[in-house]
């Protein structure tokens, strides 16, 4: 009993420090785009070796290997880049296979702020630099604040209606968009208890009468064609707020860029606040 | 003269299964290169590229495709109908119900808004699979009280078919981050089989295949009509409940490794019965070598085509399949 327990004591031992004190990963592949613009953001874009077909910012990911997306990874390429590190997220076949072939796989939810700023914690502790990742989220917080702080008094507490998809589809004040419109003192016109991304009903929206609307260009510009769409007083006194590319793209990735996205939704208000005006 | 057709169709099968198996180690990420194959041999990788990834993956695509052309092959027989295929009696709508329920539930645990579902998303979306393909073949058997009427049973599939369907479109609005995860388990997907799910396919196989041949006089007596085969003493009723439940076996089991592959099942019998006509003992041995043959050759292809990006195998068996299937149609019509 005694030399059995000495043993697995032993051979604890021998495998803590490849737990505890395990080098810093060198080649990460990342499944998730907010992920890949965690990693960059955190310095470690050289030890990228390969992302999903969707990470496309900061530019230098745009030259790396693509290996299909987080669904319908290409699990042979992917460990033929032998990563010792795969960032991806929750619920996806790939996890398992790649997880047989014995490589790292690390899952992380990108869905709230507070989903943010742990992955960054968590990334800067797994490259060694826990402090940087400190810093980094203490950027972003910093931003969200002067974000908040540009947003007009006149503008605080107005109904908000952010679309993401013109079916239509709001970000709910569960979504990280929807913290991001509160911090910046909006009043979501969606209930909570809908859940993050939830499907209207076009007649919900009308009957709200949001007093901003945040949509992407392509589809706020026929909005006023939907039938009885015309009639929201935010479309006929331009309280819209209207973005395009890659503006657009900051305001829907949970990731670094949520600070900037939050100044950019202010600089929208604060030029709305000044028409008002 | 049939004889020497059928043994030499299967010959065939078996060739080509032999050479899709090889192109399947040669063919990966980059395309295909025998230069860069031999060079993996010799290299560091070559356990894990070829022996751990291509080769379970290409026996795998094929131990798929064999269950299904032998599930579209019951099907056919079982439902008299050159049209049926192995999806036919909800197993599709209850798998892909099950990945979006397990999906989903991921979503809205970690959202908070539904703390229960924190257990849901932790089951497998292999096991949801499989659970949910059965499932929705026994609410059919339900829904048409057992397997005794063709018709009530193929109502109750189109039925249960459309219902389950409808639930998953709910679901995947109340979270549409399950919408990317149930696409792709829609197209079907052979990417992500390890040799743990060739085990499981192989056993499949290996209990279906011969427990489907063992009642293949069954399917043989129906071609003749209901009334004749139960002229000729067989219990009808209890048989057929025997020949549908191997048939959501061979499917669920299909479903929930690659997800849900198209035309395999209802392609591959119809090759067979084109070159070489035969009774269902035959047709179902054949159907099978057909499917896996069909299923690995769309998985090369997928593989290659547009290396090093890779095609989700159900397009490809979809486009092909749906052109083999208006080519059927219209001969149908000219005869």
């Amino acid at each position: 009993m005694a030399r059995a327990l000495w043993r697995v004591w032993l051979a604890a031992c021998l495998l803590a420090p490849a737990w505890v004190g395990a080098a810093p990963p060198q080649r990460i592949v990342s499944l998730v785009p907010g992920l890949t613009e965690s990693l960059c953001a955190l310095g470690a874009c050289a030890r990228l070796v390969g992302t999903d077909r969707y990470s496309n910012w900061p530019a230098e990911v745009q030259a790396l290997p693509k290996l299909g997306g987080l669904d319908d990874a290409q699990v042979e390429r992917i460990a033929a880049l032998r990563p010792d590190l795969v960032l991806a997220a929750p619920s996806a076949r790939a996890v398992q296979r790649l997880q047989a072939l014995g490589l790292r796989v690390v899952v992380l939810h990108t869905r709230s702020h507070q989903d943010v700023r742990h992955n960054l914690l968590l990334l800067g502790a797994e490259l060694g630099d826990p402090a940087q990742a400190q810093d980094l989220w203490r950027r972003i917080e910093q931003q969200m604040a002067e974000a908040a702080a540009r947003v007009p008094a006149a503008l605080r507490g107005r109904s908000v209606y952010f679309e993401v998809e013109s079916s239509p589809y709001a970000a709910g004040p569960a979504s990280f968009i929807g913290e991001t419109l509160a911090r910046l003192g909006l009043h979501n016109i969606v209930p909570a208890v809908l859940g993050p991304f939830p499907k209207l009903s076009p007649e919900f929206v009308v009957r709200a009468q949001p007093e901003v609307v945040i949509a992407e260009a392509r589809n706020l510009r026929d909005m006023a064609q939907r039938p009885g769409w015309a009639a929201l007083r935010a479309l006929q006194r331009q309280q819209l707020c209207s973005f395009a590319g890659e503006h657009y793209e900051v305001l829907v990735r949970p990731g670094p860029r949520m600070g900037l996205a939050a100044l950019q939704l202010a600089d929208c208000l604060a030029a709305m606040g000044k028409d008002a005006r | 003269m049939t004889q020497h057709r059928r043994r030499r169709l299967l010959l065939v099968l078996a060739a080509a299964s032999g050479v899709l198996l090889l192109a399947g180690l040669v063919a990966g990420g980059d395309g295909w290169s025998w230069a860069g194959f031999t060079q993996l041999l010799q290299g560091p990788d070559a356990g894990l590229i070829v022996g751990q990834i291509r080769a379970p993956r290409s026996l795998g695509a094929w131990l798929t495709g064999a269950l299904l052309g032998l599930a579209g092959a019951l099907a056919q027989g079982l439902f008299r109908n050159p049209l049926a295929d192995p999806f036919l009696l909800g197993s599709a709508s209850g798998a892909s119900l099950a990945v979006v329920v397990v999906l989903a539930a991921g979503a809205l645990a970690s959202q908070a808004v539904l703390p229960a579902a924190g257990f849901l998303s932790r089951v497998g979306l292999v096991a949801a699979a499989f659970v949910g393909a059965l499932g929705g073949v026994l609410l059919t058997l339900m829904l048409a009280r057992g397997a005794q009427h063709t018709l009530r049973l193929l109502l109750a599939g189109v039925v249960v078919g459309v219902v389950l369907t409808a639930v998953s479109d709910l679901l995947t609005l109340a979270a549409p981050e399950a919408l990317r995860g149930r696409q792709v388990f829609m197209l079907g997907s052979t990417g992500f089989l390890g040799w743990d799910s060739c085990l499981l396919l192989a056993s499949g196989l290996a209990l279906t295949l011969p427990t489907a041949q063992r009642l293949s006089r069954t399917l043989d007596a129906l071609v003749l009509g209901e009334d004749s085969a139960r002229s000729l003493g067989l219990a009808l009723p209890q048989l057929r409940l025997v020949l549908v439940c191997l048939l959501a076996a061979a499917t669920g089991l299909a479903v929930s490794q690659a997800g849900l592959v198209a035309f395999v099942g209802l392609a591959a019998p119809h090759l067979v019965r084109r070159y070489a006509p035969g009774a269902h003992g035959y047709t179902l041995l054949a159907s099978a070598a057909a499917g896996g043959v069909l299923l690995l050759a769309a998985d090369v292809a997928a593989r290659t085509l547009i290396a090093p990006q890779e095609l989700p195998v159900g397009v490809l068996t979809a486009v092909f399949g749906g052109i083999y299937l208006l080519l059927l149609l219209n001969r149908q019509r000219d005869s």
